[in-house]
């Protein structure tokens, strides 16, 4: 049944303009990205800095209007005999699929004709990734808050907060504990912020000769090795089921 | 005039009879390189047939040329100096030498050339010995088209694969230098040439010289090497269209210059190093069409270091520029091409209208606090870095370059 569900929201997702103009506006600006650089490497930073910035904000915004405004059709699910699981999961994969699939064309396929290495793959699996983690902090977001504008604030708020704050807290933190040795405290940091670490997966892939260093050596243990990566993937993982398992939570006790 | 013309044919008859050829090998007429080394007079060529040859220590003490036929095998069965060359104008050639033994107080070499000149080695294998190649107050010498292989099973006793100590114009080229300490060693060695070698994979440095002033590099490549390559207190070297390649770690350099100064380095290649080059107490160097592709850090250069001029070099991919620990306001940076400008050019003439800070704000902060190399390439660090070439407050002001080209430069 949720299948169904996901497949209306789809459906619905696609017939409206937003994730259609989304997809375009990832493809113009990967092409524009690809094309100016001339080295298809700093194209593939561009992109890097671009989707880190745009995917979570997106995702967090959109699926928040989404689920405002289907409001009325969530309403008349749960009227039906359906569990309340079912419903918001399958809108919250409905969205995730819509706006990775909008991702996928607007993103991977530039990828793929111009950076159809490793890395590129990597930053493409690391954004769709984001954008489930996003859609599902929007969900909690719009779950927990009785009206639009508050939904759309707690949005922006986990935006901030993910893209600039916490890199700046991490900042004033590692200034503050210079002098102490910062593997466990570094790792603790990156851990807590999903951009971060999608971040710095396709970093090791792409700065490979700046992370050879200390610093590098450090994160290169962490991150780098299969069990870094298996772990960087887990934490990921967690961030997705966190606020999704949240949600749920909330959804099924939430008075309609 | 006639009798006159047989006179000097009959004086010169002997000589042209002493250049013999000897003939060493079973079934020749000398079962021992040694036997046949004491029968040779100056002059003479000592040919070695295909064989495995272990007499210990061979002293090559008269002016003869070696030559190996079908690479015999000369063996120090691990304790033994293979061959010191202790006489002018020798020529070794063709042979396979190896397992040298280990020296304490001297170092032991496959192939030494001691307190001697216009010596020639070319075209031989040396492998697993202490030091591969060894010159000593040994001028006008040449090594060519040797391919040197050190043992890693040799712990703290593996030397130099081709080392020269206090040598004038020598010559090192088309040489193969791998699993060494150092690959090539240079210490008080002038007015010599190193053209064309391949070092890779060695345990410290792929090259490393002092004290040697006025020498030339030409294209060498440097590969894989543990450390780099590092050069020390010389003046008036020239290293041109060399190859630097993969130096990986902390402290591994593609090129490190302490106290060097009056040096040119030019059309040479540097990529995939952490560190492509830095520099400590170097003055009036010149760097010109020097390729810095996808380093961690093209240059680094410490504050100590003075009027060196950068200029038509191209910045492609790498993590950081520049960076530095002090102003550099006494070095300058022109006309090179660095991808991380954004600019524009109205009056298309190839030179960028705005000047480029090559030292960025992050760059800054990481040469302090190490650490925070893990907010690379993070929003926060680029909207600080927009801000500080807007408003420049903290990077050093003087750190300009005003004409930065608009296109990458062709080397």
């Amino acid at each position: 049944m949720m299948w169904r569900i996901v497949k209306y929201v789809c459906r619905d997702l696609f017939r409206g303009k937003i994730v259609l103009g989304y997809a375009a506006f990832l493809l113009l600006a990967s092409f524009g990205l690809f094309n100016l650089g001339g080295e298809p490497t700093k194209g593939l930073i561009g992109l890097l800095s671009l989707l880190l910035f745009v995917v979570p904000l997106v995702s967090l915004v959109f699926a928040t209007a989404h689920f405002y405004n289907s409001y009325e059709f969530i309403e008349l699910l749960a009227a039906q005999p359906l569990r309340r699981n079912t419903i918001l999961l399958g809108q919250i994969v409905g969205v995730s699929l819509a706006l990775s699939a909008a991702l996928l064309v607007g993103a991977g396929l530039p990828i793929v004709l111009y950076a159809a290495n490793l890395t590129g793959l990597t930053l493409l699996v690391v954004a769709l990734v984001l954008t489930f983690v996003f859609t599902a902090f929007a969900f909690l977001g719009a779950v927990i808050a009785r009206d639009k504008a508050r939904g759309i604030g707690f949005a922006l708020l986990v935006w901030f907060y993910f893209a600039l704050l916490h890199n700046g807290l991490t900042l004033y933190v590692l200034f503050l504990l210079e002098d102490y040795p910062l593997e466990g405290i570094s790792l603790t940091l990156l851990a807590l912020n999903p951009i971060d670490l999608a971040r710095l997966l396709v970093l090791l892939q792409l700065d490979v000769s700046a992370l050879m260093g200390y610093t590098g050596a450090m994160m290169q243990n962490l991150l780098g090795t299969a069990t870094g990566i298996a772990f960087a993937t887990g934490v990921l993982a967690l961030w997705i089921a966190a606020p999704l398992a949240t949600a749920l939570w909330i959804f099924r006790r939430k008075d309609l | 005039m006639c009798r006159l013309f047989q006179h000097v044919l009959l004086c010169l008859a002997p000589v042209a009879l002493t250049a013999a050829d000897l003939h060493v090998g079973s079934g020749q007429t000398f079962g021992t390189v040694r036997a046949a080394l004491a029968a040779a007079t100056a002059g003479d060529t000592v040919i070695v047939h295909a064989g495995v040859y272990r007499e210990g220590s061979l002293v090559v003490d008269k002016s003869v040329t070696l030559t190996g036929l079908d690479r015999p095998h000369l063996d120090g069965e691990g304790r033994h100096e293979v061959l010191t060359i202790a006489a002018p104008h020798v020529t070794v050639r063709g042979f396979d030498i190896a397992h040298s033994g280990n020296g304490t107080l001297t170092d032991v070499a496959g192939i030494k050339i001691a307190n001697t000149h216009h010596a020639v080695i070319e075209r031989n294998r040396v492998e697993d010995c202490s030091f591969g190649i060894y010159l000593s107050k040994s001028h006008d010498s040449v090594i060519r088209h040797n391919e040197v292989r050190g043992s890693q099973t040799r712990a703290e006793s593996n030397g130099n694969g081709i080392h020269a100590w206090s040598c004038e114009r020598i010559e090192i080229s088309d040489n193969r230098v791998v699993t060494h300490r150092d690959g090539i060693y240079l210490e008080f060695a002038t007015d010599s040439a190193t053209t064309r070698n391949t070092v890779e994979d060695n345990l410290r440095y792929g090259l490393h010289f002092m004290f040697s002033h006025r020498n030339r590099y030409r294209e060498n490549t440097f590969l894989r090497n543990g450390a780099g390559v590092a050069v020390m207190y010389s003046r008036e070297v020239h290293m041109e269209s060399n190859h630097f390649a993969h130096s990986w770690g902390a402290a591994a350099y593609g090129l490190l210059l302490k106290d060097m100064s009056d040096s040119r380095i030019v059309g040479n290649t540097f990529d995939h190093n952490s560190t492509a080059v830095t520099m400590q107490n170097s003055n009036r160097m010149v760097f010109e069409r020097n390729e810095f592709r996808a380093n961690g850090w093209a240059l680094q250069v410490q504050s100590s270091c003075n009027d060196n001029a950068f200029t038509g070099n191209n910045f492609l991919g790498n993590s950081f520029d520049l960076a530095t620990n002090g102003q550099l306001e006494l070095n300058r940076f022109e006309g090179n091409y660095w991808d991380k400008a954004e600019s524009y050019d109205l009056n298309r003439d190839g030179v960028a209208d705005t000047p480029y800070r090559p030292v960025s704000l992050f760059a800054m902060l990481v040469e302090r606090m190490p650490s925070s190399l893990l907010l690379l390439r993070s929003p926060l660090v680029h909207f600080l870095d927009r801000a500080e070439r807007i408003i420049p407050s903290l990077t050093p002001d003087r750190l300009i370059d005003l004409k930065p080209a608009m296109r990458p430069l062709s080397l």
